[in-house]
């Protein structure tokens, strides 16, 4: 089987999360959320969303309680700095085994 | 009305596992164009650090349609694009140009200049980091003075950096705004005023690249609220010719003014050793920017 | 199909491609003025303005742009057409190549005129040959009337094969000489050329990346389905452009049908059947060396003219079976591949090579930058040629005609 049957005449590609492969591969440190410091949590509804708007990776759930992607979060760091109540810290990754 | 962070669509139209660097500030500015454009557009995109985010062949970053264009001419295919839908009947879907500071202000200005001339009708969003970041960090039109680049290694260029907006206002097109991803709102809202409008728009998108600029990857949104702090970068729009300050920049305004250019400049490995001298000379050019757009803001107001 | 619509107008070579974008309804036109190309920017501007054609003029402000509109504007689906010239054609390179990796079926015309530098504007085909490793499809015409017929080919050819075609006639000889020129109707021409559909996609309901940058090697995509790797794309290109003969044929023959005109496809002859010398050349100077074989004839020498009518793909089994019969060759180039010899005369020897038919070749350059060309040129060299192939000499060196020096 070549590559004849993908059917194309000219390099079109199609969209696909991970394009990069498991860009969460390259953190050296994760992001850990405290609830009992996030103001959405603290609110109960929806409030604040800094880490969800600044995140340069979209992998923060817009949500009460934010969800990180960590298969593609690349560790920058940024929802720590842009976190108005301290409630993310990055930690470092376990040694692989 | 101003839109707020929690206002902002949910939708995501950039995907996560992309290509581009840790802490890119180009991820954090598409993400919100793209909710702003929500998603009936089509991109002409030159040879840049976007098209290293946008993906490699057969997989794509982004859940818009997207056309790579050699990189002198982005302004030209986006007249293409406009051209090729007008006569196929979709004019509904929005054009978007999107170029680095290098497609911009150097090889691609000719087509730009070009197409803003003809009023083409497209959005073109200039996300300036200052330097051809793609290419490994070589000097730009853009490139501030002071900053060491690969190809101004020693002392750092000597020259101020090009003022691409300005250039575009002399074209007379409707709309004008520069903006910052640190103020993802203010982004957000520009480019639904531009897409709003037909005929030639232009942003001017400051872009903190952590890689070339030299500071670590957690401090992107800093490093471009800084920028607007100090003055590097001015928040501002011009809509049929009438200049305003926005967001950040209008309450530096009103409040007495801006940080000192040092502040801005200390953290960044690309100003490192920098002269006095040189910094006395950029504070001066930013003062004489700042100065202008305060007066040109005022009269607006009036 | 009835011609009792067809007219005959007295048109320039510009004018004539001007006609025939127009009859082909072409969609988006972006060109930029350069001598000798200029009345085909301005005729068309002038029918678009009247209304005579409903397409989008783009006004670019250089060639580079003219090939950036055209090739953003034919992958969202609209049928493009630009026009051009020498250092205008150079400008474009980067352009000319993307429009072909990305296989998009632009037409263009080539009005040929003489590579600077010294500034020249006059006539050779010296702009072709710079691009001929494009990945384009490149077609030479003889007279005017093969010009306007060759346009409404090329966009069938090019919407058949995915690969642009250059319409290439040469500068003042053609593009400023008024000849008649058989118009058809409308109609007759809607009814050989559908309406252009792309094979690119480019639509937010369909999101696609095109033209990414691309591995060396087949990547899977998010389906896990193998997808092609840099080299994949190009082979694939290549073998567009190696079965693209017959289709050019066909089209040529389908044209022949409809419109009482075709062209000899990719190859043609002119008294060329029992020859013993072929003066081979493209363009207008087939004419010139079809009235040097006339008198060739009258002085009882077996001339004939073999007519380059596509040299890009390079009609490889066509020219074999056309000499096979020949004692020797005369090849004209109106252009030189600097170190080497003239192009056309190089590729006529690498395709023979091997054929087991093969006659003598000799190359002669003729007619850079304007030089005018005569049939008693066309005759001596023919004469030459035999002479020394008759006395057994079957090589020598590219001998420029009439150079002064």
């Amino acid at each position: 089987m070549g590559t004849r049957d993908c059917g194309q005449k000219s390099a079109m590609s199609s969209p696909c999360i991970g394009e990069a492969g498991r860009t969460g591969d390259w953190r050296s440190t994760r992001p850990e959320f405290d609830p009992a410091k996030c103001l959405a949590v603290k609110a109960g509804r929806p409030a604040c969303f800094q880490c969800w708007a600044y995140c340069p990776e979209g992998v923060i759930k817009k949500e009460v309680g934010s969800e990180v992607d960590l298969t593609y979060c690349k560790g920058c760091g940024i929802c720590v700095e842009v976190c108005p109540s301290g409630a993310i810290t990055m930690i470092p990754e376990p040694e692989e085994e | 009305m101003a839109t707020k962070i929690l206002d902002l669509p949910e939708e995501e139209y950039m995907l996560p596992g992309n290509r581009a660097c840790a802490g890119c500030s180009l991820g954090i500015g598409l993400r919100h164009i793209l909710k702003a454009l929500g998603g009936n557009c089509i991109f002409a995109v030159p040879a840049s650090c976007l098209t290293v985010l946008g993906g490699m062949y057969p997989t794509s970053s982004v859940r818009i349609p997207w056309m790579n264009v050699v990189f002198p001419s982005t302004g030209a295919a986006a007249s293409g694009l406009a051209a090729g839908l007008k006569a196929i009947g979709r004019e509904d879907i929005t054009v978007v140009a999107m170029a680095g500071d290098g497609g911009t202000a150097d090889i691609g200005i000719q087509a730009l200049s070009g197409a803003a001339e003809r009023n083409a009708n497209f959005l073109y969003i200039c996300y300036d980091n200052e330097a051809y970041m793609n290419t490994g960090t070589q000097r730009s039109g853009s490139t501030p003075i002071g900053a060491r680049t690969t190809t101004t290694p020693a002392y750092g260029k000597r020259q101020h950096q090009k003022d691409v907006p300005k250039i575009m206002e002399a074209h007379g097109i409707p709309y004008i705004a520069t903006a910052c991803p640190s103020f993802p709102t203010d982004l957000y809202d520009k480019v639904k005023k531009a897409v709003g409008k037909q005929g030639t728009r232009y942003m001017h998108m400051c872009a903190p690249c952590p890689s070339g600029w030299q500071f670590p990857a957690k401090d992107t949104v800093e490093m471009g609220r800084m920028a607007v702090e100090v003055g590097a970068v001015i928040l501002y729009e011009i809509e049929d010719g009438a200049f305003r300050l926005t967001s950040r920049s209008k309450k530096l305004a009103e409040q007495g003014g801006l940080k000192a250019l040092r502040d801005y400049i200390a953290p960044q490995g690309r100003f490192k050793g920098m002269e006095e001298e040189t910094i006395d000379h950029m504070q001066a050019w930013i003062n004489r920017r700042w100065q202008q757009c305060i007066r040109r803001d005022a009269e607006g107001q009036a | 199909m009835t011609t009792t619509k067809h007219k005959v107008h007295v048109l320039t070579g510009n004018e004539a491609v001007a006609t025939a974008a127009k009859l082909c309804r072409v969609q988006v036109v972006a060109a930029y003025p350069i001598t000798p190309q200029s009345s085909v920017v301005e005729t068309l501007s002038k029918i678009i303005e009247q209304g005579e054609l409903k397409a989008e003029f783009v006004t670019v402000e250089s060639e580079h742009s003219a090939l950036a509109v055209c090739i953003a504007a034919s992958t969202v689906g609209a049928r493009v057409f630009t026009a051009t010239s020498a250092n205008g054609l150079a400008y474009m390179c980067e352009q000319v190549h993307w429009a072909a990796g990305a296989r998009l079926p632009i037409v263009m015309g080539l009005a040929n005129r003489a590579m600077a530098a010294p500034w020249s504007v006059l006539n050779d085909q010296q702009d072709s040959m710079t691009m001929r490793d494009a990945g384009w499809i490149q077609i030479f015409c003889r007279n005017n009337q093969e010009i306007f017929d060759t346009f409404v080919q090329a966009f069938k050819i090019a919407e058949t094969v995915h690969v642009p075609v250059m319409v290439c006639y040469d500068g003042y000889i053609l593009s400023h000489t008024v000849m008649p020129v058989e118009i058809p109707a409308q109609e007759s021409v809607d009814a050989f050329l559908p309406p252009y559909k792309p094979h690119t996609i480019l639509d937010p309901a369909h999101p696609r990346n095109l033209n990414p940058v691309t591995l060396a090697d087949p990547r899977r995509n998010g389906d896990g389905e193998l997808c092609h790797g840099y080299m994949e794309l190009r082979y694939l290109h290549q073998e567009a452009l190696l079965n693209a003969p017959a289709v050019i044929t066909a089209v040529d023959q389908e044209y022949g049908k409809a419109f009482g005109r075709s062209w000899g496809g990719m190859a043609w002859g002119y008294q060329a059947e029992d020859a013993e010398i072929l003066l081979m050349a493209a363009g207008s100077l087939c004419m010139e060396a079809s009235v040097a074989v006339d008198r060739l004839r009258q002085e009882g020498i077996k001339a004939g003219v073999l007519g380059l009518r596509v040299y890009r793909p390079f009609p490889k089994k066509e020219l074999i079976e056309a000499t096979k019969n020949a004692k020797v060759v005369a090849v004209f180039d109106k252009s030189m591949s600097y170190g080497n010899e003239g192009p056309i005369c190089a590729d006529l020897k690498a395709a023979l090579y091997g054929s087991g038919s093969a006659p003598i070749v000799h190359g002669y350059i003729t007619g850079l930058g304007g030089r005018d060309v005569k049939y008693r040129h066309l005759m001596d060299a023919a004469k030459t040629s035999l002479t020394a192939a008759n006395n057994g000499i079957s090589t020598k060196a590219s001998e420029w005609i009439n150079c002064q020096i």
